[in-house]
């Protein structure tokens, strides 16, 4: 079972973000991380991998720049190895471009089953990844809540709204993952030094093979969100229980 | 409400300082200490309680204990290293990274040491993922800071030993598997391994204390206690045994005691951003924010000191005056700044609801054991003079 779990570095939450005044893109010149809502889909990988026996969990990420202490993360949880595309002009892709280049990072090794979150923390597109199974030519399963696999037939747990779906397809396919649904690991410290020593293949996009990547979106402005209404407020004089209820009932929760 | 710019340790540049394997040690120490310490410390706290096993194999298998000790399922990080993962558990709680210490820089470092290589074969590799729990008895109820005089005595009977005596504030010695007993002998002072079910070995529990509430504390009695010839631990007899592991052990408090210093900094600046008194944030006031800034200022030149001390052990040339200098000044700032963050804190200051009277209490113990702050004062002074002011 050898799986390729797309991963993304991203700038650090606990540091205030910037937007470049000229492309409007997310400033990402500083120390990246993981992205948290990745290292669900790495838990997943490492634990579909131990439970059929053997494998490889490799990760498949992009960055403007040569960037690995996010990977390092996820090889310290576990994983076996990395693939990064790193290349200037990557700068700035957008969902289409980001799909293309980690569609032929995955094709460079064989697998069985692609992860990745259902979406990125910084980004929020949510696109890339069925992008990533359309040009592979591979089913894609979204917002998968528990993934098995049996007889080399996909079994997933799709969240809705109301529940989950079960939904099977044949491997090779896609996953996303939703965040919450599996306890990342911790690294331990044993992972954390023997990180340095896992392979990561750094590559520009020449040496993918894609041809020329030209990134066709461009983001014209930016504007600040709304600021929230302030909510109402119920002052309790005998009834407040029915005005909750009222609204409880208003916006069908009840 | 203004965002405030600078974290204590951004404002120092301290992530410059350190590798990226040191970044990610310290990362996964902090999440764990978030998630698994503080939503439940103040509650152990006041009931006086630790979850200690569960806690061991918890810490265990982020590979903690032992961390800094090479093979036997060590991980064999880096001194600085070591030093951040302990800074990360104090901030959760000064009973956590005690209990740590103990395990790994006492009763292990003792073990790996100073022990033969069964010995290190058949203990280290189940404390180091903590399903085997150890303490370190060199305290006596009358013999702290000078253990020379300790009176726990170890007779040869046959090719067995004979211990007796007394051992005093001992953490984890209710719920230890093994305890490594410093005792005098014939031939100096010896340490020996001792299973805690070995028959004439008892633990008290000392109840009723103010600090350091969320750890085990005990009282250890050897009655009479027959051991084999082989737990006398081969390599040491002398009193350089048992100051070699305090001396680690204090090298991980001069970090431990600036986490507490900077969890209840912390507090205390997201506390003054929120307290509202005549209509503005006490920290916007210059009498609060002079406290943030000597705070502050003490807190991050304590730890480019600690880090300067760690950066010493690794290359190997760290004397143990060196690390009396910092754990006399970590834990004399961290009191102080637990102190001051009471004061801004007010009222709420004083309950379990904000970290900052636990943290300072549990300083009191610090300030006191591995070392108190007067034999660590003395010992710069003799430094510094030759004179020796202990030996009067």
């Amino acid at each position: 079972m050898n799986i390729a779990v797309c991963v993304k570095q991203i700038p650090d939450q606990s540091v205030p973000g910037k937007l470049d005044p000229g492309t409007h893109n997310l400033v990402r010149d500083g120390k990246l991380i993981l992205d948290d809502s990745d290292s669900y889909g790495v838990e997943m990988a490492l634990q579909l991998v131990d439970r059929a026996g053997g494998g490889e969990v490799t990760l498949i990420s992009m960055a403007p720049n040569g960037e690995v202490s996010g990977i390092r993360t996820a090889l310290a949880m576990g994983a076996d190895r990395a693939v990064l595309v790193s290349d200037p002009s990557l700068a700035g892709s957008d969902a289409l471009t980001t799909a293309k280049v980690l569609a032929a990072a995955i094709r460079r090794n064989p697998f069985d089953l692609v992860m990745a979150a259902t979406e990125s923390t910084d980004g929020y597109t949510g696109t890339v990844p069925v992008q990533v199974a359309e040009i592979l030519d591979i089913p894609s399963v979204s917002f998968a809540k528990k993934v098995e696999i049996e007889n080399g037939i996909l079994k997933v747990q799709r969240q809705t709204e109301s529940g989950y779906d079960e939904v099977e397809c044949p491997l090779p396919a896609l996953v996303t993952v939703t965040a919450g649904v599996v306890e990342p690991r911790y690294p331990s410290f044993k992972g954390i030094m023997a990180a340095k020593s896992k392979p990561v293949d750094v590559l520009d996009v020449a040496a993918l093979g894609t041809g020329p990547l030209t990134t066709s979106q461009e983001i014209v402005s930016v504007r600040a969100a709304e600021e929230r209404a302030s909510g109402t407020v119920v002052v309790d004089e005998g009834d407040a229980f029915r005005q909750v209820v009222e609204f409880l009932e208003a916006i069908k929760v009840i | 409400m203004a965002n405030a710019t600078q974290t204590p340790e951004g404002l120092f540049d301290i992530d410059g300082l350190l590798t990226d394997e040191e970044r990610e040690i310290r990362s996964v120490i902090r999440k764990y200490v978030e998630k698994r310490i503080k939503p439940d410390v103040a509650e152990w706290f006041e009931n006086g309680e630790l979850p200690a096993r569960e806690l061991a194999i918890e810490l265990g298998k982020l590979g903690v204990l032992g961390m800094h000790l090479e093979g036997y399922g060590c991980a064999g990080a880096g001194a600085v290293a070591y030093g951040l993962a302990c800074l990360e558990l104090e901030a959760g709680d000064s009973g956590i990274r005690s209990l740590v210490s103990v395990q790994g820089s006492l009763a292990m470092k003792a073990i790996h040491a100073f022990g033969s290589e069964e010995q290190k074969q058949q203990w280290l590799p189940k404390m180091a993922t903590g399903e085997v729990l150890g303490c370190f008895g060199l305290t006596e109820p009358d013999f702290g800071s000078n253990p020379a005089g300790m009176r726990t005595r170890a007779k040869r009977d046959g090719k067995d030993w004979l211990l007796d005596g007394t051992k005093m504030w001992i953490t984890n010695g209710n719920i230890a598997d093994v305890a490594v007993v410093w005792a005098r002998t014939d031939e100096g002072i010896r340490g020996f391994i001792v299973p805690t079910d070995t028959p004439g070995f008892s633990a008290n529990l000392v109840h009723r204390k103010l600090s350091l509430r969320a750890s085990i504390t005990s009282e250890l009695v050897l009655d009479n206690v027959r051991l084999p010839e082989d737990a006398v631990l081969p390599g040491v007899s002398s009193l350089r045994g048992p100051l070699t592991c305090l001396n680690e052990a204090r090298f991980g408090i001069l970090f431990g005691a600036l986490g507490a210093a900077r969890d209840s900094l912390e507090s205390a600046i997201r506390y003054g951003m929120e307290r509202i008194q005549f209509d503005h944030p006490i920290a916007a006031y210059q009498l609060t924010q002079k406290k943030y800034a000597d705070m502050t200022v003490e807190f991050g030149k304590g730890l480019l000191l600690a880090l300067h001390i760690g950066r010493l052990k690794e290359k190997g040339t760290l004397r143990a005056e060196q690390v009396s200098i910092g754990k006399f000044n970590s834990v004399k700032q961290a009191l102080a700044i637990t102190r001051e963050c009471r004061s801004i804190l007010g009222a709420n200051g004083i309950t379990l609801e904000y970290p900052v009277m636990r943290h300072m209490s549990n300083l009191e113990s610090v300030y006191t054991y591995e070392g108190t702050h007067e034999m660590h004062t003395l010992v710069i002074g003799e430094a510094l003079t030759g004179l020796p002011a202990y030996r009067i």
